[in-house]
């Protein structure tokens, strides 16, 4: 096991920093006042390659590992966890099972102008009453000739309302329970999909989070991805990659507040003295460092074992599971060391805060990766 | 051996940086037992040669020439570099100005000797000429001299040796040599005058200055009423000149200018270390700022926590108020 | 057009300086950037080659580290990388620009650009001294620059403004900041530097003994500045405060 980035991920790691520090941090706070994206910014994304970057070249992408998406998401996640989900949702819950699954047809037509960034992407697979239940999707997709009429709602997805690519989750046969769904493309503007509420949230609020509304919404035969009855196992394998982004994404949230605090107690004075001068806050700036750290490794070693094409499911629900709850911590702690100020929106702990907390949520809930790792344990 | 100084001028005037030369080489030269000299340059600036007199030059070597009326890097380094290797002076002291660090570079080169730029310190130490000289944006500093390679040669920063006394009368001699510019390889096509009366920044004795906390370009207006009822300099942190309320030519910091004003006042400015790289020398620092946190506060000899549009014209009245009496 | 770019990798903006042992400059585990000056240069350098063809050459004296800076330019879009190792205990500014200027007279160049100081050192001789050894034309501190028919005309800040020299190439242009946006390196570019040569070199590969590059400059001694103490708060309501200051600066501090 080595221990060290590549050349190529190290210039990556700086470059990406560079321009998270430079470009999104100084619009962080307001996106998240104002809850709207500065889309701006994910054009210059697009112009780095940052919005493909594990697909091959052919396909429109940077045809770099998935060790460098990660770091890539951390990065971006570290100053605003809402553009760390924008990139992270729209590469690993949409362009990837396109990229997976997908026929040489609609990688062209879809995978490309994804992984270029001249479309954004989303998946829709969460429902009112499908959530962590995922196999009980509602919405139907019901065969007429050449095409699937797809009818029903999905809640809560991400870059919904923004993204021009959808990649939807629905029922084909009830009987069969999750084993009668199928995944479909659906392009933003398809008559018969309208979107409904957008979603006011506590955190990742310059993120989009919306409802997909279908009605008797037309979608060609061609568009469906993969076999029918694949729909749930689609899913599930979109899921075990997209938790490596989500891990990336808490990992640099956690980090981003732990490197504010770390500062903030180097300044603070009271009582004649720097705070990081007393023991008590030492610890906890120990404890915090050590828990990223471990952090990490998990989240590296997740992405090292998908680059290496081996079995990685129960790695990236443990990189998740530990990194979301490492990042509800250490922003808790955060704001704790920053005091009342942290409490402000002066500073961005709060937000960051705020921000961590979904991460614990989406994607699989912690509860649910504690299933998918005992399953792992006791098969 | 002669000290010389390279007498840089503008607008008919001798610069401030080229009579606190004098100054402080006059010291060295008294010390040393040495002659002080000027190098003059130019088109038309014989009259000069009287005030660098009065500054305490010996020798004023005066090159006129029509085509050294503006300064041009080929035509200035061949006059200068070829007086120095005919009377090897023991070293050649510039100011730190746009003008100087260009033509020292070269000259420098041509007579195959070392250069210490930017030096906020000269002395003779153990019969050496001793430069200290910031390094790092100034987080630093070197004590350096050149042991063997004549002429020693350097750019002092402007603003920090001193004046001293003019003694009227006293006048030095004026030796006329050829100055013979050769092939000058710059044409100057254009040249665009930034009109303002305001103190250059480098050489300003106060300097108002304004970060992200100005909020806007138009804002900028309080502080050049403040600069004007002062006679100071308007600056900037780069913060302002990235959101493009002011240009580059305003920004003080590690990427912008770096300068030694007795007094800075900083508005609106949060103290990043970049910034400070570009004032911490300034005699007396002062800041405005709404965040009790700012790092600008851990260098400002007198802060002010609050609202800088509320402080700032109230400052500028209490100095209108203090100039009119 | 052929454009060699000089660069130099440098701390960070944000390190903290401190002072070994031995009396030396620390550098250990400081942050190394590619000195953001020389960034103009190597953006200029790539916009020439965008707008009229040809290929750009960086080239760097420093240690190994240096090389990521290299590859961060070759990440850019630049051609070729060469480093040049010099193992010499003291450098100056002459030494650098002698080995730079021995490295560049073996190429093929129509432009040599460079940033116009490093924010390390902050001597900015180096570049005008390379167009000395060369005997090539020199115009510092450039915020625009065109380049057309063999010749360069280069916008150059002087004080209190500004001015636009033409002169014929091959010549040497220093970057000032605001003379161009630097592009972040793009994660094809990252993968393409990859396969691009990078030339090591060191004095003998060069032809150079340590004597022609002996250093004319000494450092006797590196110190800290003294830490500036904080002040004091002036306290009260805005407009208090301002009349306090004024008065503080009159009477106490004695400027005003």
């Amino acid at each position: 096991m080595i221990f060290k980035l590549t050349e190529e991920q190290e210039l990556l790691q700086k470059t990406v920093r560079d321009f998270a520090r430079e470009e999104v941090a100084p619009k962080a706070a307001e996106m998240d006042e104002k809850e709207e994206y500065d889309w701006s910014l994910w054009d210059k994304m697009a112009e780095m390659g940052l919005t493909g970057i594990p697909f091959p070249e052919d396909y429109g992408g940077a045809g770099m590992d998935n060790l460098s998406y990660a770091i890539a998401v951390e990065e971006l996640s570290r100053v605003c966890a809402s553009t760390g989900v924008l990139v992270s949702a729209h590469t690993s819950l949409c362009s990837w099972p396109i990229y997976q699954f997908g026929t040489e047809e609609q990688k062209q037509k879809y995978l490309v102008p994804l992984a270029e960034g001249t479309k954004i992407g989303a998946l829709g697979l969460t429902e009112p009453s499908a959530g962590s239940d995922a196999g009980s999707v509602k919405l139907t997709a019901v065969p007429d000739g050449d095409e699937y009429v797809l009818n029903g709602t999905k809640i809560f997805i991400t870059n919904g309302g923004r993204a021009d690519i959808y990649v939807i989750i629905a029922s084909t046969d009830k009987s069969r329970g999750h084993r009668g769904t199928a995944a479909f493309i659906v392009e933003k503007g398809t008559p018969g999909f309208t979107f409904g509420k957008k979603e006011h949230k506590m955190g990742i609020r310059a993120s989009y989070t919306y409802e997909l509304v279908f009605e008797n919404c037309r979608v060609p035969k061609e568009n469906m991805l993969g076999q029918d009855g694949q729909g749930f196992k689609i899913a599930l394998a979109t899921l075990d990659g997209g938790r490596i982004g989500i891990a990336a994404q808490a990992l640099g949230i956690a980090q981003g507040a732990f490197d504010q605090a770390l500062e903030y107690s180097k300044i603070r004075e009271q009582f004649g003295k720097p705070i990081s001068a007393n023991q008590g806050l030492q610890w906890m700036l120990a404890d915090m460092a050590t828990r990223i750290e471990a952090a990490r490794l998990l989240v590296y070693r997740a992405a090292y074992l998908k680059d290496n094409h081996q079995p990685y499911g129960k790695e990236s629900a443990m990189a998740k599971l530990y990194a979301s709850e490492c990042a509800m911590w250490v922003t808790t702690k955060a704001v704790q060391i920053f005091g009342g100020y942290g409490y402000t929106r002066e500073y961005p702990v709060e937000r960051m805060m705020r921000d961590a907390k979904i991460t614990e949520i989406y994607e699989g809930t912690s509860e649910v990766q504690r299933i998918v790792i005992a399953a792992n344990l006791l098969k | 051996m002669a000290i010389w100084i390279y007498a840089e001028h503008k607008d008919g005037q001798l610069k401030k940086v080229t009579l606190e030369l004098l100054s402080a080489g006059r010291r060295l030269a008294d010390q040393l037992n040495e002659e002080l000299a000027a190098v003059l340059i130019g088109r038309d600036v014989a009259a000069l040669a009287g005030p660098l007199g009065e500054y305490g030059a010996d020798k004023v070597y005066l090159a006129e020439n029509d085509a050294l009326e503006n300064y041009t890097t080929d035509g200035y380094t061949a006059v200068l570099a070829a007086l120095a290797k005919e009377h090897r002076p023991m070293a050649i002291l510039l100011g730190c100005t746009v003008q100087g660090r260009d033509l020292a570079a070269q000259v420098a080169q041509r007579l195959q000797t070392g250069l210490l730029t930017d030096c906020t310190g000269l002395e003779l130490e153990n019969g050496q000429l001793t430069f200290t000289r910031p390094i790092y944006a100034g987080k630093a500093f070197v004590k350096a001299v050149i042991p063997e390679a004549r002429p020693v040669m350097a750019t002092i920063r402007p603003n920090v040796l001193g004046l001293g006394q003019p003694q009227a009368g006293r006048s030095a001699e004026t030796v006329k040599v050829a100055a013979q510019p050769g092939d000058i390889r710059q044409v100057i096509k254009d040249i665009v005058r930034q009109v303002s009366t305001r103190p250059e920044l480098t050489e300003a004795d106060i300097i108002v200055s304004g970060g992200r906390g100005m909020k806007g370009p138009e804002n900028f207006k309080i502080l050049e009423d403040l600069a004007d009822v002062l006679g100071a300099a308007v600056g900037a942190s780069r913060a302002a000149v990235d959101a493009g309320w002011v240009p580059q030519s305003m920004q003080v910091g590690q990427t912008g200018k770096t300068v030694s004003p007795v007094l800075y006042i900083a508005c609106g400015i949060s103290g990043a270390i970049q910034h400070l790289a570009g004032m911490g020398s300034s005699k007396c620092i002062v800041a405005i700022n709404k965040d009790p946190e700012a790092n600008i506060f851990k260098v400002a000899d007198y802060g002010i926590v609050g609202d800088l549009f509320e402080v700032v014209p109230v400052l500028t009245e209490e100095f209108k108020k203090m100039m009119e009496k | 057009m052929k454009i060699v770019v000089c660069l130099k990798q440098t701390f960070d903006t944000e390190a903290k300086i401190t002072i070994n042992a031995d009396g030396k400059i620390n550098d250990q585990g400081v942050s190394l950037i590619m000195n953001p000056y020389d960034e103009f240069a190597v953006e200029e350098a790539l916009r020439i080659k965008e707008k009229d063809g040809g290929e750009v050459t960086v080239i760097s004296v420093g240690g190994a580290k240096a090389q990521d800076a290299l590859r961060q330019a070759l990440a850019m879009g630049a051609d070729n990388a060469v480093l040049i190792t010099p193992e010499l205990e003291v450098m100056d500014e002459y030494a650098t620009a002698t080995i730079l200027a021995k490295a560049i007279e073996g190429m093929e160049y129509d432009l040599i650009l460079g940033g116009f100081r490093a924010i390390d050192d902050g001597s900015a001789q180096v570049a005008g001294r390379v167009a000395e050894i060369l005997g090539l034309p020199v115009v510092n501190v450039v915020t625009k620059l065109e380049v057309a028919d063999g010749k360069a005309l280069a916008t150059r800040e002087i004080e209190g403004g500004s001015e636009v020299v033409e002169v014929p190439l091959p010549a040497v242009i220093t970057a000032q900041k605001g003379l161009n946006e630097p592009r972040y390196p793009s994660m094809k570019g990252i993968m393409k530097a990859k396969k691009k040569p990078m030339d090591k070199k060191g004095l003998a590969d060069l032809g150079l003994e340590p004597a022609a590059v002996a250093a004319k400059v000494t450092a006797l001694s590196y110190f800290l500045p003294a830490p500036r103490a904080a002040g004091k708060i002036i306290p009260g309501e805005p407009a208090e405060a301002a009349v306090a200051l004024a008065r503080a600066l009159r009477e106490e501090a004695k400027i005003i």
